[in-house]
């Protein structure tokens, strides 16, 4: 008993210069790319040098780049369909802020890159679109074209075996395309689907 | 009357044990649940709620080979905005603080589908834990519902709270 104490208050201490740490790089991060006046929950990147646009392929095989959804706003999002956790979250997300947005939920545009075209077969995006919104688009790429398009968005992922099988580390933000095709902001995984809402509505309604 | 006092004595003893028995499986488990899966998609992950009346480690998952080839307790973690995703080797759950196995955190990981799994089946999940002080195991079985696919981040609103109880 007299030891555990002191060591609990180490751990304690600790635990609290861990969140501390935690907290402070995550004010930096949001200093660093909130230029902006704060009117918007998500991370404002107006004017990012990256995430211009991406070229890839639809279930049926049709190539789809941002024009195609001139006068919508377009959430953006890697992901993979064998995610028991994050992806089916953000989509679930995904329709819920669209169903928020009420008639302007018509004008939003969701898209969802596979970050594993070995496994995502058109078939499986098909289905897996389907089963959230049929209105959702899964996009792929061939292994470079998905390199590239990650890297081009800032996203990273990575292939870490598991068992007999593997899994994707990959980013969770979502993207958020104004109506005329500029990238504006990124949602963090966290955010709530109010939070959501309330920034696509904000961007519909400048346009 | 010596030997009355001593069945007494006996009676008694056979009832403190079988409470002591009874008390090595106070793990009770609720709100289980699993995310629909489309065809061919080949793992997805079981989420529930476990509190318990004494230090226990899930130190296993298992479910039937028909339904799911492997079974793994994961962990999800969020670093820097990249979502990591991890085996790990148990989940130590402590009185008076329910774990939950939920989006966002600890789950059940199943792998290598052999079948789609659609909204209203249900999925035996024998789960393994250990008494953290006496290393001794036991299992508990649960049956968890699949709520579908895009059918929302929880277990589907059941009639009466699920509860499996020993």
């Amino acid at each position: 008993m007299n030891i555990r104490l002191p060591v609990s208050i180490y751990r304690f201490g600790v635990f609290l210069l861990v969140s501390m740490g935690l907290a402070l790089s995550l004010l930096a991060c949001s200093r660093n790319e909130t230029s902006d006046a704060p009117k918007f929950k998500g991370i404002d990147i107006t004017g990012a040098k990256y995430g211009k646009d991406f070229q890839l392929a639809d279930t049926d095989e049709r190539v789809r780049t941002l024009a195609d959804f001139k006068g919508k706003a377009v959430m953006l999002y890697f992901g993979f369909v064998q995610c028991p956790d994050v992806c089916p979250t953000a989509l679930t997300r995904a329709v819920e802020v669209k169903r928020l947005l009420g008639a302007d939920g018509e004008r939003l545009q969701v898209i969802f890159v596979t970050v594993d075209p070995e496994r995502d077969t058109n078939d499986i995006l098909k289905a897996y679109m389907a089963a959230f919104d049929p209105t959702f688009l899964a996009l792929h790429g061939n292994a470079d074209q998905t390199r590239s398009t990650a890297e081009h968005f800032k996203v990273c992922y990575k292939k870490v075996p598991t068992g007999s099988s593997y899994t994707m580390d990959h980013s969770a933000l979502s993207y958020i395309f104004d109506p005329q095709g500029q990238l504006r902001l990124a949602l963090r995984h966290e955010q709530s689907v109010q939070d959501y809402a309330h920034d696509i509505a904000q961007l519909l309604k400048k346009s | 009357m010596q030997s009355k006092l001593q069945n007494i004595a006996l009676a008694i003893g056979i009832l403190a044990g079988s409470t002591l028995a009874q008390a090595q499986n106070q793990v009770t488990i609720k709100e289980p649940w699993v995310r629909g899966t489309v065809a061919q998609q080949k793992a997805t992950g079981a989420f529930m709620q476990i509190s318990t009346d004494k230090d226990v480690r899930l130190v296993e998952a298992k479910a039937p080979a028909a339904i799911a080839g492997v079974v793994e307790i994961h962990e999800m973690a969020m670093e820097k905005d990249v979502m990591k995703m991890r085996q790990i080797k148990g989940l130590d759950i402590v009185p008076g603080r329910t774990m939950e196995l939920k989006p966002g955190g600890y789950h059940v990981m199943l792998m290598d589908l052999k079948q789609q799994l659609k909204g209203g089946d249900v999925v035996p999940i024998t789960l393994t834990f250990e008494d953290t002080k006496t290393k001794s195991r036991f299992n508990q079985e649960i049956k968890a519902p699949v709520t579908a696919l895009g059918g929302g981040n929880a277990a589907m609103p059941m009639k009466p709270a699920m509860e499996h109880k020993p």
